[in-house]
């Protein structure tokens, strides 16, 4: 407009070819058309369409066994971990989810109407488990997994939706999300998918045998190991390059599953399948935390799917180096023999406590489940921080509603996190020949304030009938 | 030698740190109503109050009872003047064996202290930890309403006993 000004009567294209490219009119010009062109980019990328509501189709509609297939799928999938708030009804939503950036809440996936997906056409169900966006067109957050389920076949994706389809409807409106700014706008997700969402990554190893592959289809995709076990960085996204190395949840640490696994006795197939299967291993202990929800719900599944998954995940750990196995080896040994507790090496009160509390299971001739883990076996003991064991030293290992478990007494109510501390820096020197943890009185405290509703309630109980008009019957 | 605060009682307790305080409440006290069930911390029957709160006493060691409240069933009312909890519990005739019943009452008088109209569900998940072979489960959940009843209403005294 400048130029303009000055030359009130120029001929444009006299006015052009004298300033060529360098006009601020033209470069104003180029950047808004850049602008509305960005901005048109920019809106495909986020905008979504609303897919057409469907009317609730019946339950007849759906064949049986595609429902139990489904079934399966979603204990593999673990949708009911973060879907059913303890207690409360199956699938309805509502639990608390924290992240760094603010609470989520998990959405009511039964097929009720108003509050749930009753309305969502199979397509819809599908966009949502590939695109993380709702009916609506709304950005999913990635709490929802769609990172993983993108992987989830279209086949697969039929089944769970028919089994959804037929649970019981709950009206139970969704509770708002306690983000703060920027992360409340949706909006942000979609810059978040284009950082971080991939679709069609996952393929197929042909010189790897079907179990394998079906296990990895299991592990990357429905089963979303990697959400808890691999770190995740500043933007709440999972560091592909270090798949497995280990995380954080709910005030948990989830093991590295990889080689940096903390395993006193490395992981093979055969142990795996056996841990997630049956909830336990005697070389390695009990499946506590938001993992005992995981085992619980592969406790019913196909077992060549759980088997699949062992073979996958022992790979991915990779075979462990001589010098490895042979330290499993030596604890394994010096387990076996089971010498007698005394204290010594640490805490003077901490090695008290272990011996009168912890050692009449720990330190005697049965193994789990009827008897205490050794604890030089225990990950809880060597792994990165000690938040595992304070946890289970506060609230024990309780057993679902119908579930048989290995059980362990609480010790909140009968030590004080000074106590507790101590006899952790106890276990640690005596039972690993990991470096000491620091900060473990703040630990203790920390734990016993977020002490994990997952030890406290019994969720659903294993083996849940399948007939949603049988769950409340004994 | 450490002094160990029992029923309102010190006593000196002269054992090692690490010796479980039931032994010295059945041993050396000669207090009797908690018992020895598993040893484990799995059954319940050795279940005593502590500061208020049940606690296994076959897994607590001594050296973390220093400066702290121990509470047994004896503490709790005598044959003459039973508590509203142990009333409660003959009224319903909730025993059978006996052996959990001590263990019992112990827990559901720490849950009544605390919340003094429990639900069903809060009882039924608070007496989980204890285990019961006879099938008197039935009774004692009666009983433990029962007891509650009786711990808010003035019908309770002059048996009505807080721990001291």
């Amino acid at each position: 407009m400048g130029v303009r000004e000055k030359n009130p009567g120029a001929d444009p294209v006299q006015e052009q070819g004298a300033d060529d490219m360098a006009s601020p009119r033209t470069i104003g010009g180029i950047i808004a058309i850049a602008a509305v062109a960005g901005a048109i980019a920019v809106a495909a990328m986020i905008w979504r369409p609303a897919i057409a509501a469907v009317e609730p189709p019946a339950p007849q509609s759906f064949d049986s066994a595609l429902v139990k297939r489904g079934r399966a799928l979603a204990e593999i999938g673990n949708c009911n971990d973060c879907h059913t708030v303890r207690g409360a009804k199956d699938f309805a939503g509502g639990l608390a989810v924290p992240t760094p950036f603010g609470i989520v809440y998990s959405s009511n996936i039964t097929p009720d109407p108003e509050t749930g997906i009753g309305r969502w056409s199979e397509a819809a169900f599908r966009r949502a488990m590939q695109s993380g966006v709702d009916r609506d067109g709304r950005h999913l957050y990635p709490t929802f997994p769609y990172d993983h389920f993108t992987h989830v076949s279209d086949e697969d994706d039929r089944a769970l939706y028919a089994y959804l389809m037929t649970r019981r409807p709950v009206h139970a409106p969704a509770r708002d999300n306690e983000l703060s700014f920027p992360f409340n706008q949706r909006i942000v997700v979609a810059g978040w998918k284009l950082l971080f969402l991939r679709h069609g990554t996952f393929q197929p190893d042909s010189t790897k045998s079907a179990e394998w592959n079906r296990g990895a289809y299991l592990v990357e995709g429905l089963a979303h190991c990697g959400a808890c076990h691999t770190p995740r960085n500043a933007l709440g996204a999972e560091r592909i390059r270090a798949a497995f190395a280990g995380g954080d949840v709910e005030n948990w640490h989830a093991y590295a599953i990889n080689s940096q696994s903390p395993a006193a006795v490395p992981w093979d197939a055969d142990a795996l399948f056996l841990y997630l299967r049956q909830g336990w291993h005697p070389d390695h202990g009990v499946a506590r935390g938001p993992m005992a929800q995981v085992v619980s719900n592969l406790s019913a599944v196909p077992e060549s799917d759980v088997r699949a998954i062992a073979v996958y995940m022992a790979d991915m750990s990779g075979a462990p180096t001589p010098d490895r196995k042979r330290r499993g080896e030596d604890v394994l040994a010096r387990a076996a023999s089971r010498p007698t507790p005394q204290g010594g090496s640490g805490d003077v009160s901490g090695g008290a406590v272990y011996a009168a509390a912890c050692a009449t299971c720990h330190g005697g001739d049965r193994a789990p489940p009827f008897g205490g883990i050794d604890l030089a076996l225990s990950s809880a003991i060597s792994g990165p921080d000690a938040r595992n064991v304070a946890n289970i030293v506060l609230s024990g290992i309780r057993p679902r509603e119908g579930e048989r478990s290995p059980i362990m007494p609480g010790f909140a109510d009968s030590m004080t996190d000074e106590q507790i501390a101590a006899l952790l820096s106890y276990l640690r020197a005596r039972f690993s020949d990991q470096p000491a943890w620091t900060s473990t009185v703040e630990i203790v405290r920390d734990a016993r304030r977020s002490q994990s509703a997952l030890l406290q309630i019994s969720p659903s109980p294993r083996n849940a009938p399948t007939e949603a008009t049988k769950r409340d019957k004994p | 030698m450490m002094t160990l605060k029992v029923n309102g009682h010190d006593h000196q307790v002269d054992a090692d740190p690490d010796t479980p305080l039931l032994y010295v409440l059945r041993d050396d006290l000669k207090l009797n109503a908690a018992k020895f069930g598993c040893g484990l911390g799995q059954c319940g029957s050795c279940t005593v109050i502590v500061d208020g709160k049940a606690v296994l006493s076959c897994v607590t060691p001594l050296v973390l009872l220093e400066g702290k409240k121990v509470t047994t069933l004896e503490g709790l009312g005598t044959i003459e003047t039973p508590a509203p909890i142990q009333r409660a519990f003959i009224e319903e005739q909730a025993a059978q064996c006996g052996y959990c019943i001590a263990g019992i009452m112990m827990r559901a008088q720490a849950l009544l202290q605390r919340n003094s109209k429990p639900t069903d569900a809060e009882i039924r998940a608070e007496l989980e930890l204890n285990l019961c072979r006879c099938g008197t489960h039935m009774r004692i959940l009666r009983a433990v309403r029962r007891a509650s009843q009786l711990m808010r209403t003035a019908d309770a005294s002059p048996s009505q006993r807080r721990t001291p």
